[in-house]
């Protein structure tokens, strides 16, 4: 199956190429006049452009344009427009280009035909109780490995600073899962909640409890999914409420401890509320982590197709894409992926804004 | 590798309840009151909690199957009768080429991003130009960080595809090199575009507190805004950038999805090592979870020593 896929898939990427050979010998004479000629500017067209601007010498626009935008606007260009110009092309010029994909019917081995636009695919999409589920448990995924993951971190961030003993060595073994690859930790967890032989029937078994199939059961899958990635990322929010329990002022802590508040009273009401910067900051790292959550569900089955009841709009959209070759179908699912993401991202970067961090 | 032994017996003991580490911390604790006690008791808990995967990882990779596996604990150290090295030898042989793989991109992509990342802080902190302008261009670096990939696969795939990259890379192909190794080239471009924004935002959080009276004094006296770079603030940001290496690498190294777009087969001679790990399930061995333990392992090993090493620079890498 995998090796009729893959096949499928190079013949795809050859006929791509040939088209593409075919396109540049019909205007080969323009490429050498106009840089910009494909309507994708590259790295390199970015260069020459660049060089082209400072390279002339003519004070004349450098003058202009440095009067226009600022004094070192044409000197630094050299350092940050290329960086600009490949993050530009290669996220903001593909997920334009996505959303017109996700306007064709293109499917199968024949390129996208761009004369025909419309919006069936996000129709087909708002009928398919598929992507409604795949929905549905995404934003659970988010929501509930996120709110789990930041409670969790913040004890043990409380724990940690706790003035104790071997803090580094404590801290060290807490963020260790992060440094793992999803397809490492899926490995693990695939064990761990083996149905026999796994840690997590074993330790429920001395309590009498299961042995439950973690995995296979649809309605339980999901939730063993977000207790393995909250496993690997708790770490990650106690490093980042670590930094913030340190920034807060001594003071605060004396002075909740002179109004003789107890020590639960004291983080409750004095230093949890300031940690709202650390949360939302953790929070939005967090949602984009489980949106990724894509390797450990694809390594848990070795496929795209993960366990029942654990389809999330980015295994739906891959699995569109690679294996069934819905390549519209899969680009509309990606958009309504993008919205939900912007969602969040969008409040949180203007937030940032206005606070003056950006 | 010590590391991990240690943890391995950090475990039994809390597990067990004797030996070195726990009495120790229990003398310690002599002296102090309860709470103190129940702090100490939660975080060793804790530690069993986060420790108990891998070490049972670790052991069962030791272990024969099927008959060590489904007859000792799974956290238990493999009893003389069922101790095998073997795992190992396949894993090794299966994930050799796929750790060489990986290295091939992973090594060249995070110190391109991480160089590219500080240019850009570089032009968008220092350099004086007009905040009204400076701003939707930031923004969008920043943002960039946030998006969920699904979002660029499809035209990823048909821009790779229409690249004539492999006509570029002939030279390679008449040394003997396989072709497809392409997407070795396509992997780490596409992850130094990815891998830039997140770059940016670290070292724009360390230029910002670099003091501006050097820089300006730099400049009055006709330094260039690129001589200010390299003389002054490359060298500074030594520290940076090894939070910044650390970090990219360990992302880069640990990423499937592109792998998996741009390389697809774990057959291929480029396949990435976690590409090839991911497919180990599917073979005859699938369910052979002592050679996919010593494959999560052996895949794991230099995101391990790096976090190891470097652990200090991991945490600030991922604070920021």
């Amino acid at each position: 199956m995998r090796d009729i896929l893959s096949s499928v898939r190079q013949r795809l990427r050859r006929v791509a190429r040939a088209t593409r050979t075919s396109g540049d010998a019909g205007h080969g004479g323009e490429d050498g006049t106009d840089a910009n000629g494909g309507g994708d500017p590259t790295l390199d067209d970015g260069a020459v452009v660049t060089d082209g601007g400072t390279a002339a010498g003519s004070d004349g626009i450098v003058d202009r344009l440095d009067d226009r935008f600022g004094d070192d606007f044409t000197e630094s260009a050299p350092f940050w427009l290329p960086p600009f110009l490949l993050v530009g092309l290669f996220v903001y010029g593909a997920i334009a280009w996505n959303f017109v994909i996700s306007l064709t019917d293109y499917k199968g081995f024949v390129g996208p035909d761009y004369s025909d636009l419309d919006f069936e695919m996000y129709v087909r999409a708002i009928n398919d109780s598929g992507v409604i589920d795949a929905t549905v448990n995404t934003f659970l995924l988010v929501v509930a490995f996120t709110a789990v993951a930041l409670a969790f971190g913040l004890a043990l961030a409380i724990l940690i600073d706790r003035n104790i003993r071997f803090e580094n060595t404590f801290r060290t073994i807490y963020l260790l899962p992060m440094s793992l690859s999803f397809v490492v930790t899926a490995q693990f967890w695939l064990w761990m909640y083996n149905y026999n032989n796994g840690v997590v029937n074993i330790v429920l078994g001395t309590v009498g409890v299961g042995p439950i199939d973690w995995i296979g059961n649809s309605s339980l899958v999901l939730w063993a999914v977000v207790f393995a990635l909250v496993w690997q990322f708790s770490g990650y929010t106690m490093v980042v409420y670590l930094a913030g329990l340190r920034a807060i002022p001594t003071e605060h802590y004396e002075a909740a401890r002179v109004d003789g508040a107890s020590t639960l009273k004291m983080y409750w009401r004095v230093i949890i509320p300031q940690l709202k910067g650390s949360t939302i900051s953790a929070a939005i790292v967090l949602m984009v982590f489980a949106l990724k959550a894509f390797d450990f569900l694809y390594s848990l089955v070795s496929g795209y197709r993960p366990p029942n009841g654990a389809d999330i709009l980015a295994t739906k959209m891959v699995r569109e894409a690679y294996s069934t070759n819905n390549w519209a179908y899969a680009s509309a699912i990606a958009i309504i992926l993008f919205l939900m993401a912007l969602s969040i991202i969008g409040p949180y970067l203007y937030y940032e804004y206005q606070q003056g961090n950006l | 590798m010590s590391d991990a032994r240690h943890d391995e017996s950090d475990r039994a003991d809390s597990a067990g309840g004797t030996g070195g580490l726990a009495d120790r911390v229990r003398d310690d604790l002599a002296g102090l009151d309860g709470y103190r006690v129940a702090l100490y008791v939660t975080i060793l808990t804790m530690t069993v909690f986060f420790l108990t995967p891998i070490e049972s990882g670790l052991v069962t990779a030791f272990k024969t199957n099927p008959d060590g596996i489904s007859s000792t604990l799974p956290f238990a150290p493999p009893p003389p009768q069922f101790f095998t090295l073997e795992k190992w030898q396949t894993a090794m042989a299966a994930l050799g080429r796929g750790m060489v793989n990986s290295a091939l991109y992973a090594v060249p992509a995070t110190i391109l991003s991480a160089l590219l990342g500080s240019f850009a802080a570089y032009g968008l902190t220092q350099a004086d130009w007009r905040a009204r302008y400076k701003g939707p261009v930031l923004t969008m670096l920043v943002a960039g960080i946030f998006i969920p990939y699904q979002a660029v696969l499809v035209p990823l795939s048909q821009f790779w595809g229409a690249m004539p990259l492999q006509e570029l890379l002939t030279p390679l192909w008449v040394l003997g090199v396989p072709e497809a190794y392409t997407g070795l080239v396509e992997l780490t471009i596409t992850h130094v575009a990815y891998g830039i924004p997140i770059c940016m935002v670290l070292f724009r959080s360390y230029y910002r507190n670099v003091s501006e009276e050097m820089i300006e004094a730099a400049r009055l006296d006709g330094a260039t805004f690129r001589r200010v770079y390299r003389r002054i603030v490359f060298p500074i940001s030594t520290p940076m950038f090894a939070v910044v290496l650390i970090y990219q690498f360990t992302q880069i190294w640990n990423d499937l999805l592109f792998a998996l777009i741009l390389v697809s087969t774990e057959s291929s001679p480029a396949a990435p090592v976690v590409l090839i790990l991911a497919g180990l399930g599917e073979s005859m061995e699938g369910q052979d979870f002592a050679l996919r333990m010593a494959g999560a392992f052996i895949a794991a090993l230099p995101t391990l020593i790096v976090y190891i090493m470097f652990g200090e620079e991991f945490a600030e890498g991922v604070a920021t």
